[in-house]
Order: structure tokens, then C-alpha cells, then sequence
């Protein structure tokens, strides 16, 4: 698998490390809702088809990408940097 | 034994011999034979015995496909087993012995397992020896005490023992086409696309170019098809965007068009030029792949069709054309299709006799007829073979009526004379890449094979590989697939028109009792193993596999897949497509792991050295490894065990001073008008109200309310920290406060940096400390005002600017004296010269430990992952103030449970050691099982309680304290009382480091 890094190219994946599912929002932190909690902790989805996830760029820029990648053919229609992304951010 | 090599013909070096052994004895062939076609020639019909029943097996194909003729490579100590004879060319002193036989070859004691070959059938194993135990022959037991003699019985090569000494290389390859195979597809669609001007990878499995064409009867060009491809060839290579790669065979597609091959640099020559990998692992990423793999033959399954001399119909042909071998004087033919009859001319050109062609189809092509006249041939329509009589190879066949709409045969056997019989039951499309790929092949009713499915990546199949049977639609198919706009000429093509499409026999089944049909020549499955897999439910075909181990051998079923396929499809009534087939998994053909591996072999981690390394070593430290760091343990001398080395050492920091290397803890430098706000979200504890100058113990959670890591956090300006963390979680700390940078809370303006390597770091600790750094800091006072707990100066040690900040881990007066990496042995040895009035003494991690433990000071072994900050006593440190990452999970039930375990203090009550991981009871003896109420986290000789002390989470740790009980470690044999104790075990108060 190659991550277009937007930073520093095309990469092999070996320099990436996996961070999760990218399309969970963390609660507001003063939420006390454990419901909420225990989802964005624990809940994983794994669907067959394009998914959101996070990719740090461990061997190269240190940045974390979002990556949206199709779970059942490995292929990857966009890469961005999470901090421009728009789901980010709680507060 | 009388020579089979023909008078002339082959693409040998005929003026050049080459002498090898095998199994000890000297043969002689010519450069370009391979040990088959060797041996062959030398009239060496055995290569080998069967996996299970050890029959008698001869050469069945002439490729990468061969199932029987496995065998091992010898070199000093060193064996390379199961390659196939087929491929494996000949040079000089080429040492080879035959596999699973005792004791040789041609005398064979375990033939007897012939005599049990009913016992031996599929699901033998399990229905023998799982399971429970029944009477005495039935249980996982009894399977255990045979499997000794069994696995000595069956199976395949040795594997040695001996270090491999060969070098292998890795490469990684970028191109914009690469072409699998060269043979006509291969090389048409590599011409295709090179003229487009792309970047072209060229991988070819044999030596040399050609493919079918080497063995090819036709003419292409108005020349022989083998000239034309060597032409074609070099011309090819010779192009600059052109990289041709002979004995480099494709074994793995993988995603994102990332294929893996091997290249055989060197395995044909006797002696490796200097510097020359044995093979070279390439690892290519292509844009565009073009799959021109080509097509196995596939054998007909009928009874005796394992003896020696039964070859595929393209095996004999090419051993023929090819190498100049004769692999019989009178060859016999048995087919379902028109490409026999091919094989049967074109062996004819060669000048070696065809007697018979037995078809089972009622009639043939006029085409078919006429060959069958011009050689003389006897033809049988509507016939098969139905036995096989040998003595060591094939004597004769008997050929009986049959009829292919009915499958049923009928009529007087008739014994026909021959000592070779070609059969071929079609061609099956390689298409092992493209499955491996993840597509699912689709069945070709005409070809009755299956072909390669609707690309899920960009890759194109082409040629014979793509179903095109003949040469001038290969031609022209692998133009276009080289390139859409191709405007090749394609070269003209003299071949006799026949059809390659079979009848749809794929197995010849006698009514009454027969000799053995095999389908899985090298599992030695038989059709009556499906039919038996049948009878006992296994109908899916991924249970037939798995039952039968039909296809699992090493060749991965190259010829036994689609006639074990259809056996099965045929008892359960439905077609080969409906009964599905399973897909092939990489390897194509075995790969050696020293080519996977390449370089990376032995020890492959960093060596991580702190920059007092050289120092340690030359003043007796004994080292060991934490982590990737080497670390010193003690400061040994002579006579010294490592306990009475760590009790001085640790004796000396609560007496006087002693000196430990901390560069390995981990440092962040943390940075931006966010940062202390960032701090706050990240830490249990406030780290806003730390003022300039002054550092905090933190404590961090993870989101599920566990403790993660601890350390301090120094602030060394208003928007500046420097974050310590515990030296093996360096690298999860830093990724964790990145992903919250990045993905939680990008709105933060703060910025980190890994400043690990960039500070060394010594801690001076006890009561004298302050009396060394008073004799050696310059531009500062160290004194309680100016440098009280936790406060932070600037200043010099020999002349040399360093940070120090008064922080203790021992519970003594300590500081931490941070400089440059560069500048740390000098930092170093000026804190020891200044510390020698004062008898400094440098201490290790044992010592280190030691005084922790006393302290009841939490480490990686009590922050293990599943502790909480209660759990650990340091509830204090969470805030109620603020949130941060896992304030909303800590009061979870569970993390609240009054069982939970929790740190505690142990005191050995019998004067002994107590040995980290014991286990606490209540049993006055060692009992098993036990039930245990806690674990023993650390322990060490306390010097300064003057007992064997130790860490511990216990059950109910709190309300525990003063109780007693007992720390048992049954794997080491150890169990002794112990009282538990609150996990401060040495100045409760802390008045010696604010002192």
C-alpha cells in the first residue's frame, strides 16, 4: 500500500503507523455521558467499503493524515492532513 | 543405463560438458540442461518417492510446474530441499540427493506404506489420532507417540540446520509496465509497450526468453520460433527504458500493483563472482501490470498414471526440443484436446518414434487425422488408457473403449507397447497473480479452465494466459494489451490449425477395482480420496482441500486443482463453476527465506548509547539492555555479587553521594502560547500555575481513565516546557500528545520536538549532593533559596553551560544537571571530581531501583497498563478543577471496585529474597493451584531497612497493611512469608530530599 503523503510524496506504508478510525467525535470533555464515552473509546467501525482513518507519517513528516480507504480493496481516494480536517477539534 | 540424448537438436552447448552427482553417483550433461533433462539424457527415468506411499515417481512436467521430481541441494553442511528438478540447471559439482527415501532411491523400505495405502487415505490422521481416548489406538495421545515415525515416513526434503552462508540482496524497482513472462505475449506486449516509450520491466522465470516458442514446431518469421524469440529478446533489452530480468520469477502481487520476485543471480554457477548475491529479492512497484504467465498443461487422472513415464504431453515435447532428450523411444499419446497432436509432431521433427495417440473423443479434426498419418501413428478415437504396467518405468498401457458422454468404458483391454506416454487433458490459464490479486476466476466453458476475473488493479493478462491457445491471436492479443495505440507488424505465423479446447474428461474412472488414479501427484491424493472426502461431507471445495490437503503441496496444485475440481463437481451432479475454487496464495513457486530476509538477518535493533557510555564501560559497569538502551546495572568490583554491588551502591546515595545517568529518560521540548493549556488537557494535574523556573510531577491518564505515564515537566518559560517521561514509553508519549495535537485539538498553537538525544542528563542524590554542586557550578547558587524542590538554575560546569533542576527520585536531596549530549562525559567527570572529597559513587539501575522501592516510587512495572492513579496511591494528582484526557472514565464502577488491586509494601519475613512476579496467597505452603490476591511488582535487598523488601498490587491493598502473607513463585520454587506494609517503606515523610 502506498499513502500519498501530502507533505512528503508517496510513500511505502511501512513508514505509517495506524492511528484508528478517523470518523468518531470525541464528547465535549466536560460530558459525563458514559454511553457517549464508551463509544468514542471502544466502539470501532469496520465497514467493507470507504472508510476514514487516521495515518501518522512516523518514518517522514511526523503529521497525521486522514485517509479515506477503501477497507475491501485497500484503495485510497484522499489524503489529508487531520489538522485541516473538518471533524477534528472538540472544543 | 544407455543414453536418451538425441543425436542432435536442443538449445544446449553440446561442445561443453558439465559433470554433477547425484545421490553420489557422476553424471555428465551440457550447459542448458537442467538436472531433469540431465538425467533424463543419462537414462534416469526416478527422481524420487511420493510423499505418502513412497511410489516410485519420473518427471511429470518440464517446468515450474513439476509435482514429483523434488530434490535436494547439497553444499558442505549446507541442504536446500524440495526444488524441483526441472528448473534447477546443471554446473559443475553440483551435488543434488533424492528425497524421502530409505535408504535409497530404487530400494525403498517405506514402499511398504503402498501395502497400507487404504489405511493412509484422506482424514487418516484425524480420524486415527484426534480426539479422546478410546481404546488404546485412538486419542491425540497415541498421535503424539507415532508422530516421530510418521513424520519420518512422509513428507517431503529436509530442511538443514546448517547457517546459510550465502548473501542475498533486496531491491526495489519502480516501472511504469511490468511484463510477466517472455514468452510470444510477453515479448509482443513488452515491444508494445516499450515503443510507447514507458518504463519497462521485463521478468522471465527460466533463463532464457521464448517461453512456448522454445519448443515450438511452428515458424515464425520464416525462422525457428526459438531464434526469433532470442532476437526478439535482445533486442528488447538492449532498449534503455527496458530492464529484461531472466530466472526472476514473479511470486507475489500484492496491493497498490506491489509485486515481489525472485532472482536467481547465481544459483547456476559453480563459483559466485566476488560480491554477488546468491539471489535478489525485488520488490516492483509497477504501474501497469501485464500478466503473459502463460498455460500448465493438465494431466487426465486414470488408473497408474503416477509410474515413471507418464509425462505431460508438453513435457516430452520440450524435453525433445528443448534439451535433445529423448524421454522415450516409443511415445504413446493420450488426449482430450488438438494440442497433442502438436506435441506429437513436433516430437516427430525431432526423429523419436510416435506410435499411438489414444483420444477419448469419438472423432478428431481432419487436421488431427492428418498428423496422426504423416507420423504413422496408430490412432484410437473414443478411447482411454485404463492401466499402466511397469517394471521401474512405463512398460506398456492398456487402452480400453470409452465413451465421454457416459464416461463409461467398455470393451477388451488391449495392452499397447510404449515406454512413454504424453497425456494432456487442456490447458489451465496461470493465473495465480491475478487471484492472488483478489479477483475471483471465471470459468471458460471452451476452454473448460478458468480464466483471470475483471481486473481489481491495473493489470491486463495476455496471451495463453488469457485463454488464447494459439500463437497468432497470442500475437496480436498482446499488442494491444502492450499498448492501445500499438502499431506493431506482427510476424507471420506457419502452424497447423488445431484447437486447443478439450473435451471436458478430466478423469478416466475403471467400474471395478484399478490401480490407484492420481489427481495431487506431489500429496499423493488419489480421485477415490475425493470421493472417500465426499462420502463424509466434505463436498465444499475448501473443505475438500483441507480434508484431502488436495493442492496444498508446495507446486499449490499447479496440475491438480481443476481435474480435483471436477471430480468433485461431477459426483455432486453441478459444474466446476458451481462448485467454486479456492485462490491461490503467494508464493507462485517457493521462495527461499534468505531472499526475503536479504540483509536483515542477526540483530537488527538500534543500539541506543547514552553519551557517559564509553565512561560506564571503562569504569566496570556491568550493562544490560532496557528498552533499546544499554544501561549500566552496577558499578562492579572484584568479588562483588550483583546484590552486595547495588546495596554499596545504594547505601552510598542515603549516606553521602551517588551518581546516576539519566540521559535516557524521555524529553519533549514542548512550545507555543498554548502550551501550558495543552499541558492542562494532557496531565491529571495543573501545569498552568507552574511558574517560570520551577518543574511539577505530572501524572497522565489515558481516554479509558489508566494511568499511561508519569514524569516531570520543567517550565522553562512563559511558553516553553521541557516534558520528561519515563524512558520506555519516550516514544508512545510523544505519538500521544501528536495525535491530540493533530487530530483532537488542532486549534492549539503548540509545537513539539523530541529533544531526547540532545540533553544528557546525570542525577546526583543524597544528603552531599549539595556539597558537590557547590564545588563545581559557577554562575549560580545551588543553595535551598536559590534552588529549592523543584526549582530550576542556569549555570556552568566546566565553563560548560548546563540546566539543573532539584528533583529526587531516590528521596534523597537530588538534582538533575542537564547539558548538551555533546558536552555530557565532561559534565560527567567534572560532578565526579568535584563529588571525590565527598566519596561520590556512580550507581546503576539497580541500584536506582533499590531506592525506589523505598521510596514505594511507581515505575513501568506498576504503571503495567492496567492500574488506575488510585490503584497507584496518586488519587492526589487528579484535579477536580479541570478536564483532561480520561477525567470522564475514572469513575467507572470498575476503576472504583474495592477489590481492585493496589500498591502496597512487602517485608520478607524469613530474611530471603523475594522474586519479582511472585504470586501473593495465604497458604502457609506451596500449593497448586493457588489462589492469589496480588503480584510482586519489584523487589530488592533494601540496605537502608537493612531487609528483603518489595512492591506489590494487592487485593484490598490498603486495608491489607500489617497483615500477613505469603509471596510464592512456584516456577522458581520459592515461597516465604512476607508482611504487607504501606508502600512508603523509607522516610514516610519525605523530609530528606526538602531538607
Amino acid at each position: 500500500m502506498i499513502i500519498k503523503c501530502p507533505y512528503c510524496g508517496p510513500r511505502d506504508v511501512i513508514e505509517f503507523t495506524y492511528q484508528g478510525d478517523a470518523t468518531r467525535k470525541r464528547p465535549d470533555p466536560s460530558s459525563t455521558d458514559q454511553n457517549l464515552w464508551n463509544a468514542y473509546i471502544y466502539d470501532r467501525s469496520n465497514p467493507a467499503k470507504s472508510h476514514r482513518e487516521f495515518w501518522l507519517h512516523t518514518g517522514g513528516c511526523r503529521q497525521h493524515l486522514v485517509v479515506t480507504r477503501d477497507m475491501s480493496t485497500h484503495s485510497i481516494s484522499s489524503v489529508g492532513f487531520a489538522r485541516d480536517s473538518k471533524h477534528a477539534g472538540d472544543q | 543405463m544407455t543414453s536418451s540424448r538425441l543425436p542432435n537438436g536442443g538449445q544446449i552447448e553440446r561442445a561443453k560438458s558439465v559433470g554433477f552427482t547425484f545421490d553420489g553417483r557422476a553424471y555428465s550433461g551440457h550447459p542448458g540442461d537442467t538436472l531433469a533433462s540431465a538425467l533424463l539424457a543419462n537414462g534416469v527415468t526416478l527422481f524420487g518417492r511420493s510423499f505418502k506411499y513412497h511410489r516410485p515417481r519420473g518427471l511429470l512436467a518440464a517446468g515450474s510446474d513439476e509435482p514429483n521430481a523434488l530434490v535436494t541441494i547439497i553444499s558442505g553442511d549446507v541442504r536446500e530441499p524440495n526444488v524441483r528438478a526441472t528448473e534447477l540447471e546443471i554446473f559443475d559439482g553440483l551435488a543434488v540427493q533424492s528425497q524421502n527415501r530409505f535408504p535409497s532411491l530404487e530400494h525403498d523400505l517405506m514402499a511398504v506404506n503402498q501395502l497400507a495405502g487404504s489405511l493412509l487415505s484422506a482424514g487418516f490422521y484425524y480420524k486415527t489420532f484426534m480426539g479422546p481416548a478410546i481404546g488404546p489406538l485412538k486419542s491425540t495421545r497415541f498421535w503424539m507417540f507415532c508422530e516421530r515415525f510418521i513424520r519420518r515416513a512422509a513428507g517431503l526434503g529436509k530442511a538443514g540446520i546448517a547457517a546459510d552462508p550465502d548473501r542475498y540482496e533486496r531491491m526495489n524497482a519502480f516501472c511504469d509496465v511490468l511484463v510477466v513472462g517472455s514468452g510470444p505475449a510477453g515479448l509482443i506486449a513488452a515491444e508494445a509497450a516499450a515503443a510507447t516509450g514507458a518504463r519497462v520491466i521485463i521478468a522471465e522465470e527460466r533463463p532464457v526468453a521464448g517461453g512456448s516458442l522454445l519448443a515450438s514446431g511452428e515458424i515464425i518469421d520464416g525462422r525457428n520460433p526459438a531464434v526469433w524469440a532470442r532476437e526478439k529478446a535482445e533486442a528488447l533489452a538492449n532498449l534503455p527504458n527496458v530492464r529484461f530480468l531472466t530466472r526472476t520469477s514473479v511470486w507475489g502481487y500484492y496491493d497498490g500493483n506491489v509485486l515481489t520476485a525472485v532472482q536467481r543471480v547465481s544459483d547456476h554457477k559453480p563459483n559466485r563472482t566476488k560480491g554477488q548475491p546468491r539471489q535478489r529479492h525485488w520488490v516492483i512497484r509497477a504501474g501497469k501490470t501485464i500478466l503473459a504467465t502463460g498455460a500448465f498443461e493438465r494431466p487426465i487422472v486414470f488408473p497408474g498414471n503416477d509410474c515413471p513415464g507418464v509425462m505431460l504431453a508438453d513435457a516430452v515435447r520440450r524435453f525433445a526440443v528443448e534439451y535433445g532428450v529423448a524421454a522415450g523411444k516409443n511415445v504413446a499419446f493420450f488426449t482430450n484436446n488438438d494440442s497433442a497432436y502438436d506435441a506429437a509432431r513436433t516430437l516427430s521433427l525431432a526423429g523419436i518414434a510416435v506410435t499411438t495417440i489414444v483420444d477419448v473423443r469419438p472423432d478428431v479434426s481432419g487436421a488431427c487425422r492428418d498428423i496422426a498419418n504423416i507420423l504413422g501413428a496408430e490412432l484410437l478415437l473414443g478411447s482411454a488408457v485404463t492401466g499402466t504396467h511397469a517394471g521401474k518405468s512405463l512398460s506398456a498401457i492398456t487402452v480400453q473403449h470409452f465413451n465421454m458422454t457416459t464416461g463409461r468404458i467398455s470393451g477388451a483391454p488391449r495392452e499397447i507397447k510404449t515406454d512413454c506416454l504424453g497425456v494432456s487433458g487442456g490447458w489451465s490459464p496461470v493465473i495465480h497473480l491475478a487471484s492472488q490479486a483478489g479477483g475471483k476466476p471465471e470459468w471458460d466453458e471452451d476452454l473448460q479452465a478458468f480464466l483471470a476475473p475483471e481486473p481489481n488493479q491495473n493489470w491486463v493478462v495476455t496471451g495463453s494466459a488469457a485463454g488464447y491457445m494459439d500463437t497468432i491471436s497470442v500475437l496480436s492479443d498482446a499488442a494491444t494489451k502492450g499498448s492501445a495505440k500499438s502499431r506493431l507488424v506482427l510476424p507471420s505465423v506457419e502452424a497447423p490449425m488445431l484447437d486447443s479446447s478439450p473435451a471436458p474428461v478430466f478423469e478416466i474412472e475403471p467400474a471395478g477395482k484399478s490401480q490407484k488414479a492420481f489427481v495431487d501427484f506431489q500429496h499423493d491424493v488419489t480421485a477415490s480420496d475425493i470421493r472417500l472426502a465426499y462420502r463424509e461431507g466434505f463436498h465444499s471445495v475448501e473443505h475438500l482441500k483441507r480434508y484431502t490437503t488436495l493442492g496444498m503441496a508446495t507446486d499449490q496444485g499447479k496440475t491438480s486443482n481443476v481435474p480435483g475440481l471436477a471430480i468433485m463437481a461431477d459426483i455432486r451432479g453441478i459444474s466446476i463453476p458451481d462448485a467454486g475454487t479456492t485462490r491461490f496464495r503467494a508464493p507462485f513457486t517457493p521462495v527461499s527465506m534468505g531472499a526475503i530476509a536479504g540483509e536483515r538477518y542477526g540483530d537488527l535493533r538500534p543500539h541506543r548509547l547514552t553519551p557517559m557510555h564509553d565512561w560506564h564501560i571503562s569504569n566496570g559497569a556491568k550493562t544490560y539492555e532496557a528498552g533499546l538502551w544499554h544501561r549500566p546495572m552496577i558499578y562492579g568490583s572484584h568479588g562483588e555479587t550483583i546484590e552486595q554491588a547495588y546495596t554499596r551502591e545504594a547505601r552510598a546515595v542515603r549516606e553521602g553521594v551517588g551518581i546516576v545517568d539519566v540521559s535516557t529518560l524521555g524529553k519533549i521540548d514542548i512550545q507555543g502560547p498554548d502550551a501550558a493549556e495543552f499541558l492542562d488537557r494532557v496531565y491529571t494535574n495543573m501545569f498552568s500555575t507552574l511558574p517560570v523556573g520551577k518543574a511539577r510531577y505530572g501524572l497522565m491518564l489515558r481516554e479509558d481513565g489508566i494511568v499511561f505515564d508519569d514524569g516531570t515537566t520543567w517550565r522553562l518559560g512563559e511558553t516553553q516546557f521541557l516534558m520528561t517521561t519515563t524512558t520506555a514509553n519516550a516514544g508512545p508519549v510523544m505519538q500521544h500528545l501528536e495525535y491530540y495535537l493533530d487530530c483532537v485539538w488542532p486549534e492549539l498553537r503548540v509545537h513539539l520536538t523530541s529533544v531526547t538525544d540532545v540533553w544528557a542528563g546525570a542525577a546526583i542524590s543524597g544528603p552531599k549532593s549539595r556539597s558537590v554542586l557547590e564545588t563545581c557550578v559557577t554562575g549560580t547558587k545551588v543553595d535551598n533559596t536559590a534552588l529549592p524542590f523543584m526549582g530550576i538554575v542556569y549555570g556552568r560546569i566546566a565553563d560548560i553551560p548546563v540546566m539543573i533542576c532539584r528533583l529526587s527520585f531516590s528521596g534523597e536531596l537530588a538534582y538533575e544537571v542537564y547539558s548538551g549530549a555533546g558536552h555530557g562525559t565532561r559534565i560527567w567527570e567534572a560532578l565526579i571530581a568535584a563529588g571525590k572529597q565527598f566519596d561520590i559513587v556512580p550507581y546503576g539501575l539497580e541500584a536506582l531501583g533499590t531506592l525506589r522501592i523505598e521510596k514505594g516510587h511507581v515505575t513501568g512495572a506498576e504503571i503495567d497498563g492496567r492500574t488506575t492513579a488510585h490503584d497507584l496511591h496518586l488519587g492526589w494528582m487528579l484535579s477536580k478543577k479541570k478536564t483532561y484526557i480520561g477525567s470522564a472514565m475514572i469513575n467507572r464502577p470498575g476503576l472504583k471496585d474495592e477489590h481492585r488491586l493496589s500498591l502496597v509494601g512487602l517485608i520478607s519475613l524469613d530474611n530471603q529474597s523475594i522474586n519479582g512476579g511472585s504470586h501473593i496467597v495465604s497458604d502457609k505452603t506451596p500449593r497448586e493451584p493457588a489462589d492469589s490476591f496480588g503480584h510482586v511488582t519489584a523487589a530488592c535487598y533494601s540496605p537502608a531497612l537493612g531487609k528483603y523488601i518489595a512492591l506489590a498490587l494487592v487485593k484490598h491493598g490498603t486495608s491489607m497493611i500489617g497483615k500477613r502473607a505469603f509471596a510464592t513463585d512456584l516456577l522458581r520454587d520459592k515461597h516465604g512469608a512476607v508482611e504487607i506494609v504501606s508502600h512508603h517503606m523509607f522516610d514516610k515523610d519525605g523530609s530528606r530530599m526538602h531538607g
